[in-house]
């Protein structure tokens, strides 16, 4: 520990870290540019010069570790003459555009030349002029606003493993781009946005439409993968504009992936936002009372089960399953994409280690998954630690995909894992090397005939291989999508039997409907689902409920309402509780915290919030012959990154994308 | 300094580029100067066999885009670390150049020296505009470039990798028209000076002790 003073303020920190660093745990704020706390040091911004006693001149202290007995001053005179004179050099070529620029409002270098800058310009000569640059369909460029941070070009070199983007030429004529113009070939591209400090990378879908201070901002959480992304949705009349991340160290750091940030134009298309009623043939318009007494003569002595899709919350899925019990029906489902997934225990289908476990790891196992396309934030995650802890990744899957880190390529499928298993495989000494070591197994890869045995196989794996310590675990599935996880809290894996004769989907596309069932279609946006469907009722997308998610971790978190749904479309828990109450079967909660009283007695995991770190201590292994594994090999199940939900499957935004990253999947 | 830089997407880039032979033995030579893991240190000398290369089979020595990506391959850099050097350094022309690139040194000793009348005496017998352009016939470019180090025997015209000293209007223009004609003069000293020795000949230690 070293001690160092701040302006007579004493603090004690840890050898090695930055005079910055120092100056803000005494509570100094240090203006900055280039400088990030989840990046390189560049140390070329110099906007955060400050004093050092004995010290001949200003320091850049991003890049000056501290030394015991050391005198900073943050606010001599030195120190705001330096800073000064810093701002009007980045102030030289920084146009005065403002008004027009949409960083406004939020832009650190307007409010670092309010605190501190000077007040006039002496600068009479023209300022240079750069060409924008062209980095894909979500970041729009207006290089004239560059101030040459580097920030971003870190960012995709460190954080998103695409070193795609650098400064081109050099002094006056330094420009930062990709130089031969391409689209950034990466699933974080929005960060960029959040990280230049200027203008310069804004939003292209949002360009011109608001400002900072005229949106309302909510905090919720994103569903659209299953990482459990922390999120602001930023909202004005009724419509949501944008999405932010928010921090969550143990979640998501700052980061976002780009499917969350940007489909959401796809909430306002392709909705359902009023009930439909199935008369002739035909869908027909209808009232609530009517979808809902067209529910009660349709199901009237019918056998009826219940499906939850990929993108419900809690909340509405307690509420279905408690309307089935009612209804005298135990016959739920939610893996609608026929993943062999074993729910008698919860480590056997979550994240067990936790996303923030992964920096502990000192091994990892990918089975029949593509962590950069199915979570991109979590494979972020695993770049870091093999970043910093050089890590071994064994990966068994397609040949040659990019993962953005190194990995050990052992196989194309079964057969590998079968060999894993009996620990003849040469990947088995690193994994019995290692003290952390972990496995992540895709959900995709248990959707096959064989998933029962896979999911066994990759669960004697972690056994076998030292993955199930009393104080880690180390067995993780890989979820696609942040509805996924509470129906399998909440019971959705009884099956549906072959025989049924009416199906109520929440929000569910299953692959078969048995012919001649009554189907009710409750959910956001119309698919398959909805076009097979006899009623259809208009619920609530993620944005537009107070609700609880489960990510894959199985961490329980809760967004809150941002917009209200369009037109007659309802929260779906309250959808569920008025249908009961025409059924005759009324179900005992009128308020949102009745459903969660009766969430928390369902599964006691919704009693709390978070993630608690776990070890494992019983072996038994989920059902399923862990030597019937197939010698098939295990494809990556999500294509079309995308679009690989309802909501972004009707987004323009993300449409665009497909067109520009997968040009032959458009067509 | 190039008048007009940019970017890579407005110059026409050949559809391929690949080493051949003479550039592959060149590379193995270079590549081995490095400590095994630190081959991205080798990634200048492997510009200029690019460049060398592209003189060889087009007659103008540029890098295109294609040989770059093919020196990051090679040295298993990311292409645009490869890009960020190259545009970097003035001696790797990021366009393609005339048969002969004339390099007009403009720093103070040339420039003292007599530099302005070498750059003239170029622009007007090799038929160029100016700096960073090339002559319609497709024989020159003109470049002006900082001090060559060759400052004693200032003012110093480099055409592609060779050094003309002592330069001056008439030299110059004599310099050019040779080089249309396809000869290739000796380079050097073009008034004769002995390396860097004194013009005209010994000016101290005339006298030989004991004599």
């Amino acid at each position: 520990m070293a001690k160092v003073t701040v302006d007579g303020i004493e603090v004690e920190v840890p050898n090695g870290v930055s005079v910055l660093q120092a100056c803000e745990a005494a509570g100094k704020e240090i203006p900055r540019f280039c400088y990030h706390e989840r990046l390189s040091v560049a140390g070329n911004c110099r906007m955060c010069l400050v004093e050092v006693e004995k010290a001949p001149k200003p320091i850049a202290s991003c890049a000056y570790p501290v030394a015991d007995g050391m005198k900073v001053f943050t606010d001599s005179p030195m120190v705001r003459n330096g800073r000064r004179g810093v701002m009007e050099f980045l102030l030289i070529n920084h146009p005065l555009d403002c008004p027009i620029c949409d960083q406004g409002g939020e832009c650190d270098l307007q409010d670092q030349a309010i605190a501190f800058g000077g007040d006039a310009s002496r600068y009479r000569e023209e300022k240079r002029a750069v060409k924008d640059k062209y980095l894909g369909p979500l970041v729009k460029t207006i290089m004239n606003r560059c101030i040459q941070c580097t920030r971003c070009v870190r960012f995709a070199t460190e954080v998103a493993g695409v070193p795609e983007l650098g400064a081109t030429n050099r002094g006056e004529n330094m420009e930062i781009g990709t130089y031969v113009e391409k689209a950034l070939t990466t699933e974080l591209s929005g960060n960029l946005i959040d990280i230049c400090p200027v203008g310069a990378l804004t939003s292209r879908p949002y360009a011109y439409v608001s400002r900072p201070w005229e949106l309302r901002k909510t905090d919720s959480v994103d569903v659209l993968d299953a990482t459990g992304t922390n999120i602001r949705v930023d909202a004005r009349s009724g419509e949501v504009l944008r999405i932010l991340p928010r921090t969550n160290d143990d979640v998501n750091e700052e980061w976002m992936a780009d499917r969350g940030r940007f489909a959401f134009d796809g909430l306002k298309r392709r909705r359902l936002d009023r009930p439909w009623v199935r008369q002739g043939g035909k869908l027909k318009p209808a009232s609530w009372a009517e979808a809902f007494t067209a529910i009660a003569a349709g199901i009237k002595g019918r056998k009826i089960g219940a499906m939850a899709g990929d993108l419900v919350d809690a909340e509405a899925t307690v509420a279905l399953r408690d309307l089935m019990a009612a209804l005298g029906s135990d016959h739920l489902e939610c893996r609608t994409d026929g993943a062999a997934i074993d729910a008698s225990r919860r480590d056997f289908y979550t994240f067990n280690t936790g996303i923030v476990g992964i920096e502990e790891a000192d091994a990892l196992l990918i089975i029949g998954s593509n962590p950069r396309v199915e979570a991109p934030v979590i494979n972020a995650r695993i770049r870091k630690r093999v970043a910093t802890g050089g890590i071994p990744v064994g990966f068994i899957g397609p040949r040659g995909l990019n993962l953005t880190y190194a990995q050990d390529w052992l196989g194309e499928g079964g057969a590998t894992l079968s060999a894993l298993v009996g620990g003849q495989h040469r990947f088995n000494e690193v994994l019995r090397g290692a003290k952390r070591p972990m496995v992540i197994l895709g959900r995709g890869a248990l959707a096959r005939p064989d998933g029962a045995a896979v999911l066994a196989a990759a669960w004697q794996v972690a056994v076998e291989n030292g993955m199930l310590q009393a104080d880690w675990h180390g067995f993780n599935l890989l979820h696609q999508f942040g509805g996924q996880v509470a129906p399998l809290d909440l019971g959705f894996t009884t099956g549906i039997p072959a025989d049924v004769q009416a199906l109520w989907l929440l929000g569910a596309e299953p692959s078969v409907v048995p012919e001649g069932a009554f189907v009710i279609y409750q959910g956001h946006h119309g698919e398959a689902g909805a076009a097979r469907a006899d009623v259809i009722l208009p619920g609530a997308a993620y944005t537009e409920k107070d609700a609880t998610w489960v990510n894959t971790e199985g961490r329980v978190q809760r967004g809150r309402l941002a917009v209200y749904p369009p037109g007659e479309a309802r929260e779906d828990w309250k959808i569920l509780r008025a249908a009961s109450e025409v059924l005759g079967l009324r179900l005992p909660y009128d308020s949102l915290d009745g459903v969660r009283a009766r969430l928390a007695e369902a599964n006691p995991v919704f009693a709390g919030a978070g993630f608690v770190a776990h070890g494992c201590t019983d072996m038994t292994g989920p059902a399923g012959d862990a030597g019937g594994v197939a010698e098939v090999a295990f494809d990556t199940t999500v294509h079309n990154y995308w679009q690989a939900d309802v909501i972004s499957r009707a987004s323009a935004t993300m449409a665009e994308c497909a067109r520009t990253y997968l040009p032959q999947a458009a067509e | 300094m190039d008048a007009e830089l940019s970017t890579a997407t407005e110059i026409p880039q050949p559809n391929s580029f690949s080493f051949d032979e003479e550039s592959l033995k060149a590379i193995e030579a270079i590549v081995k100067r490095y400590p095994p893991g630190k081959q991205a240190s080798a990634v200048i000398p492997l510009l200029y066999v690019v460049q060398r290369q592209m003189k060889r089979s087009t007659g103008s020595g540029w890098v295109p885009n294609k040989g770059m990506d093919a020196v990051a391959e090679r040295l298993g850099m990311a292409p645009i670390r490869v890009y960020e050097v190259a545009t970097f350094y003035f001696m790797f022309n990021m366009k393609p150049i005339g048969k002969h690139h004339l390099q007009v040194c403009a720093t103070t000793p040339c420039w003292l020296r007599g530099s302005d009348e070498v750059s003239r005496a170029c622009r007007e017998a090799g038929k160029l505009g100016g700096w960073g352009q090339t002559s319609e016939d497709g024989m020159f470019t003109l470049s002006e470039v900082e001090c060559l180090g060759g400052c004693v025997n200032a003012p110093i015209l480099q055409v592609d990798d060779d050094y003309y000293e002592d330069m001056d209007y008439e030299s110059t223009v004599r310099l050019i028209e040779a080089l249309r004609r396809g000869e290739r003069p000796a380079p050097g000293s073009v008034i004769g000076r002995q390396t860097s020795a004194p013009e005209g000949g010994p000016q101290t230690l005339l006298d030989v002790p004991g004599e």
